[in-house]
């Protein structure tokens, strides 16, 4: 039965990644990426050639160019040819094609990488263009409109408290104080500023491999131990805004309750999507240890969430962590939610 | 085709079969480092290559890596306004969009120096005497017009100096340094 969860046939770990983040980059996609990957070639002393599978996420809507992943291959290198693939999706998902390509006992060894770069164009459009084409889409409204929707939802129903967001606002950074959030003026209004995103020019880059294989490139490696991903209705007329039925499903078959989770990765671009996320994981409100970085403070479509497992990742090298959550979404208002948990010890 | 029901409300009323949302988006392109280095010196009628950090092979345009090894390659270098024929194709349909006097040549430019080839125009040469190896030469807008734009080079035309060996002709840069991974 699907509903048991399912041991993973072979055991997977990341064992190492390298990530970049600015609010504006002056180079192009490929000068971008190419040192990102040629550090985690680098750490892990392998070639293209020793690499089973490359998988990439990013956007064509974000470069405005037709099959703009396919010139990114320029920061790999396909000679001699690699085995590659690519997701339109943010890179948790190229993560996910690939631990199944482990899973399916047809490599060793994988390299996966996304990439957003938003500055050239108008991401809130951008991200208009994901909503329903013939309802929503033509009205063209903003990210941070749509995320008012679902924050007001919440708070008039008592689900989270406007208390509650200046306490995750100071948590994440965005503001110094809560004195300082309540001084913000309305941005999406019952948003602030400190409730939204700041987007970011960005990429992550890492490598993952076997049992046996793992141990050889990495000291600690970040084993995986559960991944699922699940998707709620697209429309989101059909949803009910104050839960996330996906997310919290995905948690639960990625194993997070199995035991404790020391740090959460959340993949939340708003302090309204933070709250709701730590109710459906059920992780605490107040966590014992920050994330090491937020996506509201900096994010990167298409590569936020990978972002999260790699720092979820570091936090098992740098020991701060023995089991760690990583999250990731994509879609409008946290319509497609990704959970992983990676833990420093291989059982 | 599926028979469609509608309230009798509806019926004899024309039925929409297709609906029109435009999607317009803006982008301002950031060409990154190597273009904006190459197109700089284009518009002042220098055309640069990279050396690749790998093997030294010479690739012309940059764009920023090595994409056979996916390698940063920051040294640039002058590249000669002559090189050979790589391949070609003659063209004798017109495209919407171009106003190209048919038939026209377009062809693989192999710089002098280089070892890889780009796309560009052959003119000043009936089609049936373009061939593989043929020495070419650019053919510049005029100075006034020149800017930082892949069409500054108006196309390229025979200098009349002995073809290179068929066999000398086109990919080179495959072979650099690593003889047993050629593509060619």
């Amino acid at each position: 039965m699907w509903g048991k969860k399912i041991k993973p046939m072979r055991k997977v770990a990341v064992v190492a990644a390298a990530s970049r983040q600015e609010e504006k980059m002056l180079d192009n996609e490929v000068e971008m990426m190419v040192p990102l990957i040629t550090e985690v070639r680098t750490k892990t002393g392998l070639d293209q050639t020793d690499i089973g599978f490359t998988c990439s996420g990013s956007s064509d809507f974000l470069a405005g160019q037709a099959f703009s992943f396919v010139m990114t291959l320029d920061a790999v290198g396909p000679v001699p040819p690699i085995a590659e693939s690519h997701v339109e999706m943010d890179g948790a998902w190229a993560f996910y094609e690939t631990w199944v390509k482990f899973q399916m006992g047809v490599i060793d060894t994988a390299l996966v990488y996304s990439y957003g770069k938003p500055s050239p164009g108008s991401l809130q459009d951008v991200l208009s263009t994901q909503l329903d084409p013939y309802y929503i889409a033509p009205l063209w409204p903003d990210a941070h409109a749509v995320a008012g929707l679902q924050a007001r939802t919440l708070l008039e129903q008592g689900i989270i408290t406007v208390d509650q967001l200046a306490d995750c606002a100071v948590r994440a950074g965005t503001v110094e104080s809560r004195e300082e959030y309540f001084s913000q003026p309305m941005l999406s209004d019952p948003l602030r500023k400190a409730d939204c995103p700041t987007y970011a020019d960005g990429g992550v880059a890492m490598i993952l491999a076997v049992e046996g294989k793992a141990e050889e490139l990495c000291e600690k490696p970040a084993w995986i131990t559960g991944i699922d991903h699940r998707i709620d209705a697209h429309h989101f007329g059909v949803r009910d805004l104050t839960a996330v039925p996906s997310a919290r499903l995905a948690a639960e078959k990625a194993g997070v309750h199995d035991g404790p989770i020391d740090i959460a990765e959340l993949h939340a671009a708003y302090t309204t999507q933070d709250l709701l996320l730590r109710k459906e994981i059920g992780l605490p409100e107040t966590p014992n240890h920050s994330q090491r970085s937020y996506s509201i403070k900096a994010d990167t479509l298409m590569a936020s969430g990978l972002l999260r497992i790699a720092e979820a990742a570091r936090g098992i090298w740098d020991v701060q962590a023995n089991r760690a959550l990583a999250h990731a979404t994509a879609g409008p208002l946290l319509q497609q939610n990704l959970v992983c948990v990676l833990s420093g010890e291989s059982n | 085709m599926t028979e469609i029901s509608v309230p009798s409300s509806l019926d004899g009323v024309e039925p929409v079969q297709s609906v029109r949302t435009p999607i317009r988006m803006e982008y301002t392109f950031t060409p990154g480092v190597a273009a904006q280095t190459y197109l700089r010196e284009f518009a002042n009628k220098k055309i640069l290559g990279v050396v690749s950090p790998v093997d030294g092979a010479v690739l012309v345009p940059p764009r920023g890596a090595d994409s056979r090894h996916g390698a940063l390659c920051d040294e640039f270098i002058e590249m000669p306004h002559t090189g050979h024929i790589g391949s070609f194709c003659v063209t004798n349909v017109p495209i919407p969009g171009r106003e190209l006097d048919l038939p026209y040549i377009s062809a693989w430019i192999f710089l002098d120096g280089a070892d890889i080839g780009f796309l560009n125009l052959v003119a000043e040469c009936p089609p049936e005497e373009c061939r593989i190896g043929m020495r070419v030469e650019a053919v510049w807008k005029p100075d006034e017009e020149i800017g930082m734009t892949a069409e500054n080079i108006l196309y390229w035309k025979p200098t009349g100096e002995p073809d290179i060996p068929f066999e000398a002709a086109g990919v080179r840069g495959w072979h650099v340094g690593k003889e047993d991974q050629t593509n060619a």
